[in-house]
């Protein structure tokens, strides 16, 4: 199995880089372009669990170590 | 008084820190390794700068689960006094020791340069040397030093007046171009409820020889070693002295 974990900031925190790369498209002449966020992807891969239990531990995995939960969120879905 | 300096992979201000606490300071210091479970009886645990683990997936976020980090958590709780400088407070907020998190510089540029903080609380062991309102000069040299909390946290820590510098001008005054990494309230540093855990930023340990030119650096030091001398005269605490206090 395997996962695939996106963590973002929160809505409520300012994302410098994203800010910047909003910017770089405005100057290139993207002006539908309304917000830009960044983040980051992880792939897991998990073995000798069963399905219930690998989705039990990537949220856990994503909420303890992976996101920053006083900056960030994280959104996961197994891609196999 | 006995300092230990925590060496991690990747922090590069271990032995700059162990200098000036054993030949500046002129105090007993040890460094303490990472792996280890053993404080070796040290009074103050500094967290040097640095990039442990090469600051991979968040800074600090690494280093909070060394097996030594386990020893600093339970130390801190019992009362124990635990400083953090710039990559050392970014771990103690991984930690949980300290409220909040550090997010990318506003202008995306790694800073190295002397700023200057003002002292907003005198009354802490890491700065009685010092007095409130004074101006300090000392450098720093971060990339992700953007100091957030949420509004409640960052209402709570000015209320009980943990914030316990901020970037400022050179005559103390506040402003956005001072505040040179876009930090919440320009917090420089903070203190945990407890008041004996403190990070901050800026590094006074490249600011303690007037070689290097500035000394306000050692006020953080000074400080510490002045509060530890009459705990030490003190009678054997109380039982209760093990009491947990904790941030969160």
């Amino acid at each position: 199995m395997k996962a695939r974990i996106l963590v973002s900031f929160k809505d409520s925190v300012l994302d410098p880089q994203g800010q910047t790369v909003k910017n770089a498209l405005h100057t290139m002449g993207y002006a539908a372009v309304k917000d830009v966020r960044q983040g980051k992807v992880f792939e897991i891969e998990l073995g000798g669990v069963s399905r219930k239990d690998a989705a039990k531990l990537v949220a856990e995995i994503s909420r303890k170590v992976l996101a920053n939960p006083i900056i960030e969120k994280f959104d996961w879905q197994f891609l196999k | 008084m006995r300092f230990g300096v925590v060496q991690f992979p990747g922090s590069n201000c271990d032995l700059d820190t162990f200098h000036v606490l054993r030949d500046v300071a002129k105090q007993d210091t040890v460094l303490l390794w990472h792996k280890d479970h053993d404080l070796q009886e040290a009074d103050c645990v500094v967290l040097p700068g640095g990039f442990s683990y090469g600051d991979y997936l968040r800074s600090g976020a690494i280093a909070r689960f060394s097996p030594l980090m386990q020893e600093v958590r339970a130390f801190a709780r019992r009362g124990g006094l635990v400083l953090g400088i710039c990559n050392g407070f970014q771990i103690l907020l991984e930690l949980g020791l300290l409220p909040g998190a550090m997010i990318r510089n506003k202008d995306l540029k790694f800073l190295c340069r002397h700023v200057h903080v003002r002292v907003e609380n005198d009354r802490t062991p890491f700065t009685r040397a010092g007095r409130k309102g004074q101006v300090l000069t000392i450098p720093i040299a971060h990339f992700d030093g953007n100091y957030y909390a949420p509004p409640r946290t960052l209402a709570a820590l000015e209320r009980d007046r943990r914030v316990v510098f901020r970037y400022c001008g050179p005559d103390g005054e506040l402003s956005d171009e001072a505040n040179v990494n876009g930090s919440l309230n320009a917090i420089a540093g903070i203190i945990n409820e407890g008041g004996n855990v403190m990070g901050l930023m800026p590094h006074p340990e490249r600011a303690s020889e007037a070689l290097l030119g500035s000394v306000d650096g050692r006020l953080v030091f000074e400080s510490l070693v002045r509060s530890f001398a009459p705990r030490r005269t003190r009678q054997p605490p109380p039982a209760s002295a093990g009491k947990v206090r904790h941030d969160r």
